[in-house]
Formats: C-alpha cells, sequence, structure tokens
C-alpha cells in the first residue's frame, strides 16, 4: 500500500527534471536540434496549405477570389493575439519566478509578434481596399489591432533603452502585462462594437460558416505559420542566451562542441 | 485544380494584386526576418 509520502517522491525527480530546463545551459542544446525541424515543418505545411488555398478552394460567391487573403491573413491574426499573450506569460513568469530564461523568452517573442501584426494590418489593408472600397477605416477591431502593434513596439523600444538586461526584463514585464488586456478586445471587438470588419469564420462554440476547402486551407496555413513561428522565436532565443551568458564558461564550451 | 487558364490563375478574377500582394508581403517578411536572424546569431556565436 503505498502512502501519500511515496507518491510525492515519486513524482519529485520528474519535475526537477524537466525544470533543468529552465536554466540557459540546459536549454539551448534542445533549442537548437527542435528549429530545423519547425522549419522543415512549416515548409511542408506551407506547400500543402497554399495548394488548397489558391488550387482546389472554390471562389467565394459574395467576395470572388479576393477571400484568398484570409489564407495569411487570419494565421497571422491569430499569431499576433497568441504570441503576444505567449509573451505576457512568459515575462510574468521572469517577473515573480526571477528565472532568467522566462524573460528571455518573453524578448525573444516580441519581434515575431510585432511582424505578425504587421501582416495581419497589411494583408487587412489588401483584403480592405477591393471589399470595402478603402485600405484603412477607424473601427474597433483594426484600431485595437494597430494598438497591438504599438504595445510590441512600446514593449522593444523599453528594453532597448534600458542597458541593464535583468532590469529591462522587469520593465518590459510590467508593459507586457498591463498590455495584455488588448487582446480579448480585439478578439471580441467585433461583437462588441459594430464593426465594418466581419465577424468570426471560425468559432470554439460554433459550426465554422465556410466551406470545407477553404476551412482546411485556414487551418493548415495556420499550422505552417505557427510552426515558422516557434522556429523563429527558438532561433532569436538562441541569440540572445549567447549574448547575453557569453562570459559564462560553458558558451564557449557549447559552441566548440556544436561547430 | 479549378482554373481553366495560367492567366486565369494569375488574374484571380481580377483581385490578382491583392491576392499575390498579400501572400508576396507575408514571404518577403518572413525572408527579412530569417536574414537578419541568422545573421544575428552568426554575431553571437564570433563574439569573445
Amino acid at each position: 500500500m503505498s502512502s501519500i509520502g511515496t507518491i510525492i517522491d515519486e513524482r519529485r525527480p520528474r519535475a526537477a527534471s524537466l525544470l533543468r530546463y529552465a536554466s540557459p545551459q540546459t536549454a539551448l542544446p534542445l533549442v537548437e536540434r527542435a528549429i530545423p525541424w519547425l522549419h522543415g515543418a512549416a515548409a511542408l505545411l506551407a506547400l500543402a496549405g497554399l495548394y488548397i488555398g489558391v488550387l482546389l478552394a472554390p471562389t467565394d460567391f459574395q467576395q470572388g477570389d479576393a477571400y484568398r487573403i484570409i489564407f495569411v491573413h487570419v494565421p497571422a491574426a491569430w499569431l499576433s493575439m497568441l504570441i503576444y499573450v505567449a509573451m505576457a506569460f512568459w515575462a510574468g513568469v521572469g517577473l515573480v519566478l526571477n528565472t532568467r530564461l522566462s524573460a528571455m523568452m518573453a524578448s525573444a517573442l516580441a519581434p515575431t509578434g510585432a511582424l505578425f501584426t504587421f501582416l495581419a494590418l497589411w494583408t487587412g489593408a489588401l483584403w480592405g481596399k477591393p471589399t470595402w472600397g478603402a485600405w484603412w477605416v477607424w473601427d474597433a477591431r483594426l484600431t485595437s489591432e494597430l494598438l497591438l502593434l504599438f504595445l510590441y513596439i512600446g514593449f522593444m523600444a523599453l528594453q532597448a533603452a534600458i542597458p541593464d538586461p535583468r532590469r529591462a526584463d522587469r520593465a518590459g514585464a510590467v508593459v507586457a502585462l498591463v498590455g495584455v488586456v488588448n487582446v480579448p478586445v480585439i478578439y471580441f471587438s467585433v461583437q462588441w462594437w459594430n464593426t465594418l470588419h466581419q465577424g468570426a469564420s471560425v468559432s470554439l462554440r460554433s459550426a465554422p460558416s465556410m466551406a470545407t476547402p477553404m476551412l482546411l486551407g485556414m487551418l493548415v496555413m495556420t499550422l505552417a505559420l505557427w510552426a515558422y513561428a516557434i522556429g523563429a522565436v527558438l532561433q532569436r532565443l538562441r541569440a540572445i542566451v549567447l549574448e547575453r551568458e557569453r562570459h559564462a564558461a560553458w558558451v564557449p564550451r557549447h559552441l566548440g562542441a556544436s561547430a | 485544380m479549378i482554373w481553366d487558364s495560367w492567366n486565369d490563375f494569375i488574374a484571380m478574377g481580377g483581385y490578382g494584386r491583392y491576392v499575390w500582394g498579400s501572400l508576396a508581403a507575408v514571404a518577403l517578411a518572413l525572408a527579412i526576418e530569417q536574414w537578419t536572424l541568422r545573421a544575428r546569431n552568426r554575431a553571437a556565436e564570433q563574439q569573445p
């Protein structure tokens, strides 16, 4: 008969072995091994998604072929919000637990998040012009997404302005955590306000209002851009770890071993 | 395959500029990000 004491004791080594990866030194080899796999998956998924999106999916009866912008616009917009939440999460973990790698992860996420926010706005403008007749309108969805771009830029500018990395981590974390309020505002803006932007085509609570190949193409492109984004963030994390830990003895050893 | 000809495919029902412009913008942005990330990693490996 096992007591609670032995159950806890059995669990302790596994938890400890996962926490080992909170150290930059142990995480880096894992990060380096994951990057080529993520890039490979991103390339294959993008080919499949584009094949479905521009060669198989039918023309939309209302928007004609202009709707095909959805295959990059929606994945980019989803990622822009998701990356912000991930950035705020890791920044918060770094702030509370004082773990260096979590804060580095937040810094690694920001530029890729800003890039996808920019792409969501840019492809949105290219979609707005033919369907609404305007590149830009000050509608709640567009305005809150623009605010997201400014939050990313503010986070990066603040961190760049503070020379001490640990102080920069803490200051950035405050901005990231305050700004996270904007993410549900973006997501629900099409319900809360009367917007020109169309409502969600896909939601967790109802069946999607799209033809199957359209939906499939969009989901495959979403997975492709996720794989790309995780790969790019890990590439940046690797650079940040090497830059910040360059005076540690393990860095030349690590670079010597992998070269 | 839903297109009758190569020209149809390029024209995208008259929305070619917008559709191909969007795909090209994404491809270009990701290519630039990869270029800067690789340069940053190489620089980080070289430093003392």
